[in-house]
């Protein structure tokens, strides 16, 4: 690993002064970051330890809050401690599954909501320096392209990258409608959840639309009525540890025996969370049955393309839809 | 092992905690790379980023510049290794294992190019990524299957017949089937590390994790040409090896070398990802099996062939075909073993190394005939029962597993199985049973003891043994506390030092029935010698410390031999062991979950109860992860494995191992030892995989023929 310089700012305005300079890395839980040093993805001059800023309008950026609509999670409140909380718990369930369906209670003791949301793909080729990949080195080729992709996308690849995003937790935002605090010198801005993280395109060395200057302060989970039936279905090698193959976020609001609502969101699948927008739509106004579910997810699965080790997602992502569904209307 | 043992082993039904429990789970325990002589520094390995070719140009100078970098070795500047061959162009030393930094060919992704030495940690890594070698390269093949055709047979090895050729194809039930158990790696938690320091110019002392300190001892004497007394080898603890510490290995080689270069302490550690292509790993091994049946299920005929891969520069061996020759009576068998060459480096033994992948085979093509015949798969086995070794037609020394399988089925509740397959289902998952049966030989060593039994009515053990985790100090205690009578508080269990008696690798699952024999019969001199002494006075039940005390000796001291045993060749010995399982699988998104496994091992008496019961436990979850999720996938464009960490090479966590029930036939074997104490370490993981995927099978109907069992094959 490469010597660096640590500094640890006291305040959100000395933090966003350091930032966005070349070499400059922003440290939170550092669960993915310290691998990716010291496996020489990255090699910062200097780290930015986030984790002591002051008050931000009054709170903390650990705090999780209620807001006049909804639920308002400081960017560095610990994936377990928002996993933990009570009002997570009552209010949006699916959040808390997905949280706990990632990593190790280990790292969930370290990770911070912001961090979780800024991990690097876990693509074998874009941690092993020797071998080709556009995310760390563009202009490098693709190894995973031909090479072994069981892990990798379906959905919006591009000719240079088709690495996935690892998150869970991301999955649930991206379905619950979450919206993304940031800061940057000029003042906060807000963008919505699904369109933080971005496809690869030409750019796969970006993972995302947060300016190198700006930070994470928080997520702002607006109220809903999906608690009594929603699920988060994680497909994987192992029961815990391992990253998803497929995974889907299902809520389903239902009244009277009719889907009044519905949020569809999967992850393993694709540069960003995966949200199901045709599939929402398709469930509206639908009974709960196995058959709408299986056909809303026959929807989603339009415009899938199998890379030849990850082919297998083309069958397993339908069915995990479905499962998911049916475990969120207590078909299961 | 210093610290006194009492008060740290509660004792309970189970038997005796392990005399080592408290140091190990308190951090005390002190492993090789633990160790701290004075001026100690740091070793880190480059290795080549080309799979097969030569270094052309390798640039040293930024690594040599760094901070803190006391030397970068390369093969234009290592010292020779004295007892290497001479041959020029030859890649492996004496002892078979690749020599390190010896000229400029690379035979694998990874070997060492460069050893960078400097006064931290941090610092040698940081300097071993500034290393830039040039290379010219060369086609290389990493991959089994695409290069099958060019198998050889190991010399003096590889085919086997009795009865009549492809008997099995004339049979009215048959099935012929192929099976692939990928490259596994041992991924102990402990990473191989090792502390080389020369005292002097011929005076060598390594702290390092390995099986066998005594034959670390011999390699490195070998190797450096030394008098074996000159070299001091170190091994107090090992945190687990399953095979990969059974040799010496180029990490070890170059840790010495460095040493000999900045003329002080050199420590290695390998990191994770060197750990798969530094110390051995289970061979890629393709496998073909024709078995056929009368029907009323009796065997006619098993064909096995094999083909494992090995390195270009070393043939590394198993026996994966043994099973189908010895555990079944079965008039017919012929089967072939072939090795294939690839760019890789070599493989070694793992836990039930040859056995553990043959039976993966052969239980699992004994399981799809058994659906043929419509036979419950125990009775399939029953009806083939071998009462005498089928193929030299030597009687056991003694043989149980009928009693297994009756255990066994009683304690997973067989009897609920049903022999169609995907017929029960419950909460949305099918259920299914299923069982796998192995053995392996069981073996015995000579060994020698240092006993003494001192005034104050302790009695101190030593022997130049290893213990790499399944309970050999407590063992050995409890074996001299029967023999001789006394609490085990009172008895300590030295090993782990090249120093002491001599003593077998730990290796083989042997050595309780090695080392465990000569703590028998220091215990037998020792008695003998008290009763000497007592002389009129003696009695059955001696007070040992009065005799001392009335001799006026302040201790007494034995150095007890034992052979490997005599008459063993008129018999054949194995432990044997069957393993059920009964899973539940979601046939739509093709996700396993193991419900329940009942192992038992016959294994003949049980010394340990408690460490016993820990160690199957521990082989049967190395034999879930081989089944579910152990696999090193090469990307073999590049010949470079590409989930070389424990985040994408997945092996069990709590989460995906249920109670396992760990059951013994606990019968003694009259033959091999007087204890009666057979191996157990192997034939607690041999079989497991078969189990798994028969009862995948029962449950879906999904016959999974490839490991490991990911639910991308299961799914509809």
């Amino acid at each position: 690993m490469k010597q660096f310089q640590y500094v640890r700012p006291a305040t959100l305005k000395a933090a966003l002064d350091v930032i966005g300079k070349p070499g400059v890395k922003v440290i939170a839980g550092g669960t993915n970051l310290i691998d990716l040093m010291k496996r020489g993805v990255t090699a910062p001059d200097k780290l930015v330890d986030i984790n002591h800023l002051g008050l931000v309008d009054h709170q903390s950026l650990k705090d999780i809050t209620e807001t006049k609509t909804g639920l308002y999670l400081g960017s560095l409140a610990l994936n377990s401690v928002v996993s933990e909380n009570n009002m997570v718990a009552k209010r949006h369930p699916l959040l808390a599954m997905a949280l706990k369906a990632g990593a190790s209670p280990q790292l969930r003791n370290m990770a911070t909501v912001g961090g979780n949301m800024m991990q690097r793909t876990r693509c074998g080729y874009f941690y092993d320096t020797t071998m080709p990949c556009n995310k760390r080195v563009p202009g490098t080729g693709c190894g995973a392209m031909e090479g072994i992709n069981r892990m990798h996308a379906i959905f919006g690849a591009s000719q240079q990258c088709i690495a996935v995003h690892p998150s869970d937790m991301c999955v649930a935002l991206a379905a619950l409608d979450a919206t993304v605090h940031i800061a940057g010198k000029k003042g906060e801005r807000k963008l919505p959840f699904t369109q933080f993280h971005r496809l690869p395109g030409e750019h796969p060395d970006l993972d995302n639309n947060l300016a190198k200057d700006e930070l994470i302060v928080g997520i702002e989970i607006p109220d809903n009525n999906f608690a009594q039936n929603s699920y988060y279905l994680k497909i994987r090698d192992r029961q815990s540890y391992a990253f998803a193959l497929v995974s889907v976020a299902a809520a389903l609001e239902i009244e009277n025996g009719i889907i009044k609502n519905a949020r569809l969101a999967m992850g393993g699948v694709a540069h960003k969370p995966w949200r199901l927008f045709d599939a929402e739509k398709a469930l509206t106004g639908k009974q709960p049955t196995e058959e709408n579910f299986a056909q809303a997810a026959t929807l989603a699965m339009q415009g899938a393309i199998g890379h030849g080790g990850n082919s297998f997602k083309l069958k397993l992502a339908p069915a995990t839809i479905t499962e998911a569904l049916k475990h969120a209307a207590g078909l299961v | 092992m210093k610290t006194a043992i009492n008060k740290t082993m509660p004792s309970s039904a189970e038997g005796m905690s392990r005399v080592d429990g408290r140091l190990k789970v308190t951090g005390a325990a002190k492993y090789s790379a633990e160790y701290t002589p004075k001026g100690l520094t740091y070793g880190v390995l480059a290795g080549s980023t080309i799979t097969k070719g030569n270094i052309i140009a390798i640039d040293t100078k930024a690594a040599e510049r760094a901070p803190g970098v006391l030397a970068v070795i390369t093969h234009l500047n290592a010292p020779k290794v004295p007892g290497d061959q001479p041959e020029k162009g030859k890649a492996a030393d004496a002892k078979g294992a690749l020599k390190v930094f010896y000229d400029d060919k690379i035979y694998y992704n990874g070997q060492p190019v460069a050893i960078v030495v400097a006064d931290t940690f941090e610092r040698a890594l940081f300097a071993a990524s500034l290393v830039k070698a040039q290379y010219k390269t060369e086609k290389h093949i990493t991959s089994l299957p695409d290069n099958r055709d060019k198998g050889f047979p190991p010399r003096g090895e590889g085919t086997y017949k009795r009865g009549t050729e492809d008997a099995w194809k004339l049979a009215p039930f048959k099935v012929e089937q192929e099976y692939i158990v990928p490259t596994v790696t041992h991924n102990p938690m402990e990473l191989h590390a090792i502390i080389a320091n020369w005292d002097t110019d011929n005076k060598l002392t390594v702290w390092d994790k390995t099986q066998g300190v005594k034959d670390t001892q011999g390699d490195l004497a070998h190797l450096f040409k030394l008098p074996k007394e000159n070299v001091q080898v170190h091994s107090q603890f090992v945190g687990g090896a399953f095979g990969s510490a059974l040799r010496t290995w180029p990490h070890e080689v170059a840790a010495i070398l460095a040493a000999k270069v900045v003329k002080r302490p050199v420590k290695v550690v390998l990191s994770r990802a060197d750990m798969f292509t530094s110390v051995g790993y289970r061979p890629f091994t393709w496998q073909k099996i024709g078995i056929g049946a009368t029907a009323d299920g009796k065997l006619t005929g098993i064909t096995h062939e094999a083909a494992g891969q090995t390195s270009s520069y070393e043939n590394f061996t198993e026996g994966p075909t043994g099973v189908s020759q010895s555990l079944y009576a079965c008039p017919n068998v012929n089967t072939k073993y072939h090795l294939v060459a690839l760019d890789i480096a070599t493989p070694t033994w793992m836990r039930g190394p040859g056995e553990a992948t043959g039976a993966f085979a052969l239980e699992s093509a004994l399981d799809e005939l058994s659906y043929q015949l419509k036979l419950d798969p125990v009775e399939l086995r029953l009806r083939n029962y071998a009462q005498t070794d089928p193929g030299s037609g030597k009687p056991f020394s003694s043989k149980f597993l009928n009693e297994a399988y009756q255990l066994g089925s009683d304690h997973i509740g067989w009897k609920d199985r049903k022999q169609e397959p995907g017929t029960v289902k419950q909460n949305g998952w099918y259920v299914g049973y299923g069982m796998g049966g192995g053995m392996f030989g069981a073996y015995r060593a000579g060994a020698t003891i240092r006993a003494k039994f001192n005034a104050d009515g302790t009695l101190l053990l030593q022997s130049a043994v290893s213990d790499i985790g399944p309970g050999t100090g407590t063992a050995m205690v409890l074996i001299a506390a029967e023999q001789l009578g006394i609490p085990a508080e009172k008895i300590r269990f030295e090993l782990g030092d090249s120093s002491l008696p001599n003593a077998p690798t730990q290796g083989g699952s042997a050595t309780t029935a090695s080392v465990g024999s000569a703590v028998y019969k220091a215990c037998a001199d020792l008695k003998e010698k008290f009763q000497k002494l007592a002389g009129n006075g003696a009695t059955n039940n001696p007070d040992y410390t009065k005799i001392l005390k009335d001799s006026g000796l302040p201790s007494l001291e034995v150095v007890s031999e034992t052979d490997g045993g005599n008459g063993m060749q008129k018999y054949a010995m194995n432990s044997w062991s069957v393993h059920f399982v009964k899973v539940l699988v979601n046939a739509a998104t093709g996700v396993v979950k193991i419900d329940k496994v009942a192992c038992v091992s016959d294994c003949g008496k049980v010394i340990s109860p408690k460490t016993a019961r820990s160690q199957v436990i521990g082989g049967a979850i190395g034999g879930l992860g081989m089944a579910l999720m152990e696999e090193s996938i090469i990307d073999h464009r590049y010949g470079r494995y590409i989930n070389n960490n424990f985040a994408d090479y997945h092996v069990p966590v709590n989460a995906d191992i249920p109670q396992i029930d760990a059951l013994f036939v606990n019968k003694p074997d009259p033959i091999i030892n007087p204890m009666g104490a057979k191996g157990m370490a192997e034939i607690a993981l041999i079989g497991m995989a078969a189990a798994v995927a028969n009862a995948v099978y029962n449950a879906s109907g999904k016959r999974v023929r490839d490991l490991p069992i990911t639910p991308d094959k299961v799914m509809a």
